[in-house]
């Protein structure tokens, strides 16, 4: 069994496991409502969760974008720079062993309660994947093609756009592809800290109400956008970018 | 093309202080080709680098250069032993990749013609993964042929392609490159007496000098001469190695 049926057979595996836990378990729906519950709250609250996942996706969709731009034209300049990679990349660590959900309250401080916060977290959450994923196939050009462009008379400059950009562009789709399903977890952590609208602020908005099926709903709403995101971004790669390979 | 000339090595070169050839005094004569046989590692392939302007990380104490003084840079084109096709280009485009890479407009009716030379005219458009081993070579000489350099530089360019392949590599490649300076880094006895105008052994002790077989290149694989000198050549390497 493989393709679209596995993975149809996990998710009914799933759901029977789940109703089974609330059966057996006896409990309470405003501790773990069953999945008939949370279907019936999926379809009656439809057009809130639809407004919502609206909002949360324009954040986790134009973080994306910028953090993919930005992360691919970082490890362009890092790969093209000796100079730039002994000052920058020491930097680039550091800055991951601060936990980025640390970082949320601040963001929210400098960046209001708009879109923009959020962005800004989508995006720190996805730079250095994509960064690094990038720059790593950009330094790891097949060194006889380097010394063919060489031998042939090529600049700095367009050995770097005509060869190792291209070659590199798988490097750069693994990046987008981990980017694609981080970046919704960044949207999230952003509108938990503030927000008036989005799925996060959904979630919160329902716990603090005890409306637990209408967290879950939330939940499962926010994670079938994270599967159809990263569906779409692997095809985008798929079709656009993986096409260099040696 | 401006005229081919000769080519000179005097001299040594080491990798982070461990030599990879001591005293050397190589000469490749002007418009023929000089095959250059020797064991694994004893630094034919770094020869061929420090002729392309490619052993960044040589150290080479010596002289090296062109008989007419004039510069080796824009003067070389380089053929390995794998194809270097860009997977991302088509073979028309891989061919003109030279012009694109020094921002020069590339000459359609010139990469047709050279394709058509080599016999690949009907794939100027297909990718290289959809050519077989000897075509994907063909498409590597035909890159080659369109840079037009006096200096060509050739590092085992046959040896992954299977016997029919590689005889009829042989013979294109003689034919198109003729009147250029070509050296042929190679391990093959046989390649080196059918192609070499002059051949070489690279030993620990230096360069030997061996009579060519007469006759212009690709000689016969079956002639006598060239049989004979491939025995020899096998023989002078096995007492080196």
């Amino acid at each position: 069994m493989t393709g679209w049926r596995a993975g149809l057979a996990s998710a009914l595996l799933g759901i029977a496991l789940w109703q089974l836990i609330v059966w057996l378990g006896d409990l309470p729906k405003f501790i773990l409502p069953g999945p008939g519950l949370v279907a019936e709250t999926l379809w009656k609250s439809r057009v809130t969760l639809f407004e919502n996942a609206l909002v949360t996706m324009a954040e986790v969709l134009v973080g994306l974008f910028l953090g993919a731009v930005l992360g691919g034209l970082s490890a362009i300049g890092l790969a093209a720079s000796p100079m730039a990679r002994a000052l920058v990349r020491p930097m680039l660590v550091f800055s991951q062993a601060v936990p980025v959900f640390a970082l949320a309250p601040i963001l929210t401080l400098w960046l209001g309660y708009g879109l923009w916060s959020k962005v800004a977290m989508a995006l720190i959450i996805i730079y250095f994947p994509v960064t690094s994923s990038f720059f790593d196939a950009l330094m790891r050009t097949n060194p006889d093609w380097l010394g063919l462009a060489r031998v042939m008379g090529a600049s700095k400059h367009r050995i770097m756009w005509r060869i190792r950009v291209p070659a590199a562009l798988p490097g750069f789709a693994s990046g987008l592809r981990l980017a694609a399903v981080y970046a919704p977890i960044g949207a999230i952590i952003g509108e938990w800290v503030g927000a008036s609208k989005g799925l996060g602020y959904l979630m919160l908005l329902a716990n603090g109400r005890a409306k637990i099926d209408l967290m879950f709903a939330s939940l499962i709403v926010l994670a079938v956008l994270t599967l159809c995101l990263h569906a779409a971004t692997d095809l985008f790669c798929r079709k656009f970018l993986d096409r260099a390979h040696s | 093309m401006s005229t081919a000339p000769s080519l000179f090595l005097r001299g040594r070169a080491a990798i982070d202080g461990t030599p990879v050839f001591g005293a050397l005094d190589l000469q490749v004569p002007a418009g023929r080709w000089t095959c250059l046989l020797g064991s694994s590692g004893v630094g034919k392939s770094t020869v061929l680098k420090l002729f392309a302007g490619l052993a960044d990380h040589v150290d080479f104490v010596g002289e090296i250069g062109a008989a007419d003084s004039d510069d080796l840079a824009g003067r070389v084109a380089m053929m390995a032993q794998s194809d270097l096709l860009l997977p991302w280009l088509s073979v028309a485009q891989n061919v003109a990749l030279g012009a694109k890479l020094r921002g020069e407009a590339s000459d359609a009716a010139k990469v047709s013609d050279v394709l058509a030379r080599v016999g690949l005219a009907e794939k100027a458009q297909s990718m290289p993964d959809a050519l077989s081993g000897g075509q994907r070579q063909r498409a590597a000489l035909a890159r080659t042929l369109m840079e037009d350099r006096p200096i060509v530089l050739l590092d085992e360019p046959f040896s992954a392609l299977d016997a029919k392949n590689r005889a009829r590599m042989q013979e294109l490649t003689a034919e198109v490159l003729a009147g250029r300076t070509v050296l042929l880094i190679t391990h093959e006895p046989a390649e080196a007496a059918r192609l070499g105008h002059f051949i070489k052994i690279m030993t620990d002790q230096g360069i030997e000098d061996v009579p060519a077989p007469i006759g212009d290149v690709p000689r016969a694989v079956d002639a006598p001469d060239v049989l004979e000198i491939q025995a020899r050549l096998l023989a002078k390497l096995r007492e080196d190695a």
